[in-house]
């Protein structure tokens, strides 16, 4: 593994250099994106996100939970994501690894602060629950960038969620509603730096091979969620840029995707 | 002894649920969804969909979304588990979270899906030829991403296919379907609602050519007569199911074929 990984960074390095990628990509250019939602009728929303060959399912589901004594008055927005063995590899059965806590916590953190869902809209009067939204992001294939993929699947398919009935604080899950109504559509963008070079989209043979990464996650004309990871550092002159180049990017998939 | 519908009755009773058992079968000899009695649900198999997975098989049975993934043979970890003869055949079979109607399901396998992921691998310890491949595992992970009844037959069928499609040397093919009894009549390919509210249930799969029973599982009460109407009525889906399994591999031959994932495939009444 460590062998193939060398190998492919001296490649992937050596054709950033002469501005190619191995896909024939530009630097700054997304892999085909393909959005299905409905897929999962039991769940009261869901969507397949495709990037290149990464495929990933969002489903959600509502339920009912006792609210946080801090937050009374609001309901419950919790995003999980699982690295199925099917997925990859070296995914393995059993409890999430770190990566995929960090996927989760940074997909929740760009849907959350944009504000997607008005969690005070949850409340059920004269009750002690609150309506709980249950976000899993299901990883079927990976190809590098889980992050834009799971963002995308995630708000796609809250856009396309039904509320069930709630009747004698139980849900009837038969019964749907009305659509869950959302307010903001965020939008990640992932980068990854090898040396002074910057690309847009990484692929999993990318991702092997780059130093630093960083997702910016957009929503309008705010930044709503970050996450900076692997060793190598950016310039604040970077990020102002890589912020920029996020929110064209964005702009231009909300109105491509049609979400 | 307490006929099984009334047990089940009480239990419902016990739970607080209002419901009633619906008449399964109407008057025309039709069944909930409109099936005849011997009449499948509409299936749908797509061979390799997965880029990563070594074989992949997705399936939609009914309303059943299922998506199986094959790794292997490759290094068996833990190493204890390898055996110095034979490559270790190991199913998983997961129910996701919100495959179901209901409400968010919890983490971790539950002492169901523990049982089905035994009796999977066990369905086909027989039919990979293990033996060429020592000391390795070959790696089968089912997830249930929407169940409707009857997910271990059509895990069992998208299982074989995967297999196939991994390029694992088989002895056979092996498709399963279930056959049960609800308004006291044998019917094949029990629906949730039926499973639910029927009297008896019999998961069955069967190898393609010499018809060896390779799962068989039932619960509630039937005669003999019952029991040898119900294998005739399985033998029969099992060997039209067959078909389907062939036609999915040969399309995942043909230079129009994508690796990706429909969820809507097209589903076939056969």
């Amino acid at each position: 593994m460590e062998i193939q990984r060398e190998i492919n960074s001296e490649l992937i390095k050596n054709l950033l250099k002469q501005a190619k990628r191995a896909d024939g990509r530009g630097k700054l250019q997304y892999r085909e994106i393909n959005i299905d939602v409905g897929v999962i009728p039991n769940a009261e929303g869901s969507a397949l996100c495709r990037i290149g060959n990464t495929q990933v399912l969002a489903a959600i589901k509502i339920g009912l939970a006792t609210p946080f004594p801090d937050k009374p008055d609001e309901g419950i927005l919790s995003t999980n994501a699982e690295f199925t063995p099917i997925g990859a590899s070296h995914f393995e059965p059993g409890p999430p690894p770190v990566e995929a806590v960090e996927l989760a916590r940074v997909v929740d953190r760009g849907i959350r602060s944009s504000n997607i869902v008005d969690l005070k809209s949850l409340k059920i009067e004269n009750s002690e629950f609150v309506k709980a939204i249950y976000v899993d992001l299901w990883i079927m294939d990976h190809d590098g960038n889980l992050f834009d993929a799971s963002t995308l699947a995630a708000v796609a398919a809250l856009k396309n969620t039904f509320l069930p009935k709630i009747e004698d604080n139980k849900v009837v899950y038969t019964s749907r509603e009305e659509k869950l109504q959302t307010y903001a559509t965020p939008i990640s963008c992932t980068f990854g730096k090898i040396d002074e070079y910057i690309i847009l989209d990484p692929t999993f043979g990318e991702e092997m091979a780059i130093e630093g990464m960083i997702t910016i996650t957009t929503s309008d004309q705010y930044v709503c969620a970050v996450q900076k990871s692997k060793g190598a550092g950016f310039s604040k002159k970077e990020i102002l840029e890589l912020v920029d180049i996020s929110m064209q990017k964005a702009k231009e998939l909300r109105q491509m995707l049609k979400i | 002894m307490k006929p099984l519908d009334q047990d089940k009755k009480n239990l419902l009773d016990l739970e607080g649920e209002k419901m009633e058992t619906p008449k399964l079968i109407d008057e025309n000899g039709k069944r909930l969804d409109g099936r005849a009695i011997d009449e499948l649900r509409p299936i749908g198999i797509k061979a390799r969909v997965l880029n990563n997975a070594d074989g992949s098989a997705f399936i939609r049975w009914g309303k059943n979304k299922i998506l199986v993934a094959v790794y292997g043979p490759r290094e068996c970890i833990p190493k204890h588990e390898a055996s110095p003869y034979k490559a270790q055949l190991r199913c998983r079979y997961t129910m996701t979270p919100f495959c179901s109607l209901e409400e968010h399901g919890k983490a971790g396998p539950s002492r169901r899906s523990l049982e089905l992921s035994k009796i999977i691998s066990e369905t086909f310890e027989k039919i990979v030829i293990a033996e060429n491949f020592p000391k390795t595992a070959i790696d089968v992970y089912i997830d249930v991403l929407q169940s409707d009844g009857g997910t271990r037959c059509a895990a069992v069928t998208a299982t074989s296919v995967a297999l196939a499609d991994a390029g694992i040397p088989l002895k056979d093919m092996v498709a399963a379907v279930a056959v049960g009894k609800i308004e006291n009549k044998i019917v094949l390919d029990l629906s949730k609602d039926e499973d639910n509210y029927g009297q008896s249930d019999n998961p069955i799969a069967m190898s393609i050519r010499d018809e060896q029973i390779l799962l068989y599982q039932m619960d509630g009460l039937l005669t003999k007569e019952e029991v040898e109407k119900g294998l005739e009525l399985a033998t029969d889906a099992i060997k039209k199911i067959a078909k389907l399994q062939l036609e999915a591999l040969q399309e995942a031959y043909l230079p129009t074929h994508d690796k990706f994932l429909d969820m809507n495939i097209e589903q076939k009444k056969i």
